[in-house]
């Protein structure tokens, strides 16, 4: 009754008996989360690591088998690092920035991503999604040692809720019987089909897109470049509307054949069909090994609301996409990396729980984003009627020849981290001349400060000066922002006041704990600060 | 910017035979095949989304009967 629902790359956390399971009265947690993929991982570090007692809950003893995500985004790596945990994905991953598009039998052309200067993280990394988990919980284990107040229960499925007024009542099924526990609060992280959703009655809306894709990790040998490759209408036998090559760590490349909806599934996953499939790919020659294969289908669609009263839900439980962009598991870390300090606010007592309806709003903006994105995708991918492919096709074709009609291409659009723009807990744009991407809303962008790097060095509430007076702290009804101090020839490559200033000559920032843009000025206001950092908090501004 | 629909072309005859010139000899298919490349050289000679738009309004709404 406690059955695997798939074999594991990593055991890191085998079944052990505890003290909840002979209590007689519910033990009561202050944050539970329900699902150890990357998601429910993550959501637990982050808080452990502010000091807030985390348990997780996850119904398999380790990492799942199964890839899946190899695409992991820059915002997603400086999020681990905040973490301490991105110097081993960047060391595992490959990084790669050149991608060549092919129609048919010829190449329309090739692009690289041309990384910006100044950056500790690239712009992707490829690395087999098990390894991005397991270096997370290796982390968990770490901040465990150092004291963080984190447990993984494996083996440990959730099997019914009872949502209360202040608490919700968890059902627990172990491989020694059930148990119960209560949580002040509860994450849901349990995945596209989370059971949890549906043990609350909730679902999706939106709109709803629908494909599989034939899904191959092989290794090879052969001299094939660490770049993306993709096609359209790929020219091998039977191999779909789309087709994405890639490299992984290890000799591993990644295969994906867009088959369409209503394929046989059983029969495409026969091992001498997706051969067949390869073998038309690479050439008959071309000697590998199949590491692993799946089919998978997928949906493009979000809660409508991802908090519910007690209980929030973050990653695929809360919204999902098609794979055309690298979003899902990019996107479920910055729901963490959203929910996790407003979370320890409201915990503390130092934010009112309303705060948290500002990451259901800020992070549905974000799935908004994605979904929008992959839906471009998909309908330039698989055009729905007779004129989009029209269209489509001219695309490809001026493309080959004409550098204008390539920003049209689209093979997916790859992650960026989302900017809250209109966000409701932006404060003032009050820095005339300062650069578009750091207003109120967006993530900051990461600056080379002589020795180090600006990102390493925000954390919590930060006002950061730049050729601008402050005081080293400014508290603010429990809330403190510390001050980073930094000139303009702090970076002498002038990315910083780039990034920072642009025609500014000084600028003070309101930075949030997830590093995105409060509100900003050109010099310290005591009053518009305090007034900022209580607004970012949620909490109404002061009579 | 706003979308001109007066008239523009000093040779509107000549730019007008050009246009029929350019499908002689097409398939029906490699027609609209060419319109439609037509269309994207041409949007991003115009450069500007809200114009575009409006393009897309007045070709749309004369063709109502
Ligand atoms: C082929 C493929 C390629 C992809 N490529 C990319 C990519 O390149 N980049 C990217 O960012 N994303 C990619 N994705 C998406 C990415 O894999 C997902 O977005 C990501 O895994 C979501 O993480 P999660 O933690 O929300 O959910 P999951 O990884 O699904 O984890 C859910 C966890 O909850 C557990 N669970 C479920 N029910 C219960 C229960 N009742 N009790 C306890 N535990 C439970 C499950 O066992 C599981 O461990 C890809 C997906 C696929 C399928």
């Amino acid at each position: 009754m406690l059955d695997d629902r798939y074999s594991l790359a990593f055991r890191l956390y085998p079944y052990g008996r505890c003290a909840d399971q002979d209590a007689i009265d519910p033990v009561r947690h202050p944050v539970v989360v329900v699902g150890g993929g990357p998601v429910g991982i993550a959501a637990a570090l982050d808080l452990g690591l502010q000091g807030i007692p985390v348990l997780l809950l996850d119904d398999h003893e380790g990492v799942g088998q199964g890839s899946r995500a190899i695409c992991f985004a820059k915002r997603t790596l400086e999020i681990c690092d905040r973490w301490g945990t991105g110097a081993p994905m960047l060391e595992k991953g490959v990084v790669w920035n050149l991608g060549k598009v092919f129609h048919a039998d010829r190449k329309v052309f090739e692009f690289n991503l041309l990384p910006e200067e100044g950056h500790k993280f690239p712009a992707f990394v490829n690395l087999p999604q098990p390894y991005f988990e397991r270096f997370l919980v290796e982390r968990v284990r770490e901040a465990q040692a150092q004291g963080a107040p984190i447990e993984i229960r494996g083996k440990n499925r959730l099997d019914a809720v009872e949502a209360r007024e202040d608490h919700v009542l968890l059902d627990v099924t172990t491989p020694e019987g059930p148990y119960r526990i209560a949580a002040d609060w509860l994450i849901g992280c349990d995945g596209a089909s989370s059971p949890l959703r549906r043990m609350l009655g909730l679902d999706f809306e939106g709109r709803v897109f629908q494909d599989s894709f034939l899904i191959a990790d092989i290794r090879m040998k052969a001299e094939f470049p660490t770049e993306r490759w993709f096609w359209f209408e790929p020219p091998f036998k039977s191999s779909g509307a789309s087709c994405l090559l890639h490299k992984q760590p290890d000799d591993v490349w990644r295969v994906d054949f867009q088959i369409g909806w209503d394929v046989d599934r059983a029969e495409e996953m026969k091992e001498e069909n997706i051969r067949a499939r390869l073998d038309a790919m690479l050439g008959a020659e071309v000697d590998y090994e199949i590491v692993w294969s799946s089919i998978y289908t997928f949906q493009c669609r979000r809660m409508k609301n991802f908090r519910h009263g007690r209980v929030l839900f973050a990653g695929d439980a809360a919204h999902q996409v098609s794979p055309f962009g690298a979003r899902g598991a990019n996107s479920g870390i910055q729901d963490v990396d959203n929910l996790g300090w407003k979370l320890g606010l409201v915990l503390r007592g130092k934010a009112p729980e309303t705060l948290l309806d500002t990451y259901s709003s800020e992070r549905c903006h974000g799935a908004d984003e994605n979904i929008l994105n992959s839906t471009r995708s998909t309908d330039f991918i698989t055009p729905k009627s007779a004129v989009s492919r029209l269209f489509r096709n001219a695309v490809l074709d001026l493309a080959e020849h004409h550098a204008f009609a390539r920003p049209f291409v689209n093979s997916g659009r790859l992650s960026l981290p989302c900017i809250y723009d209109g966000g409701l807990l932006n404060g003032a744009d009050a820095l005339p001349g300062g650069p578009s991407r750091t207003r109120p809303g967006a993530p900051c962008p990461d600056a080379p400060l002589g020795g180090g790097q600006l990102l390493e060095r925000l954390g919590g509430f930060v006002i950061l000066t730049l050729d601008a007076d402050a005081p080293e702290a400014v508290e603010e009804d429990g809330v403190t922002a510390r001050r980073l101090a930094l000139s303009a020839a702090d970076d002498p490559s002038g990315a910083l006041a780039a990034r920072y200033l642009g025609d500014a000559r000084s600028a003070v920032y309101l930075v949030r704990p997830d590093q995105h843009v409060a509100a900003r000025w050109e010099t310290f206001d005591e009053g518009a600060i305090r007034a900022a950092l209580r607004h970012a908090c949620g909490k109404e501004r002061p009579a | 910017m706003s979308l001109t629909l007066d008239p523009n072309l000093a040779d509107a005859d000549g730019v007008y035979a050009d246009l029929i010139e350019a499908h002689e000899g097409l398939t029906e298919e490699e027609s609209h095949a060419f319109n439609a490349r037509l269309i994207l050289i041409l949007a991003n000679h115009v450069g500007d989304r809200e114009t575009f738009r409006q393009a897309l309004e007045a070709a749309g709404s004369a063709g109502k009967r």
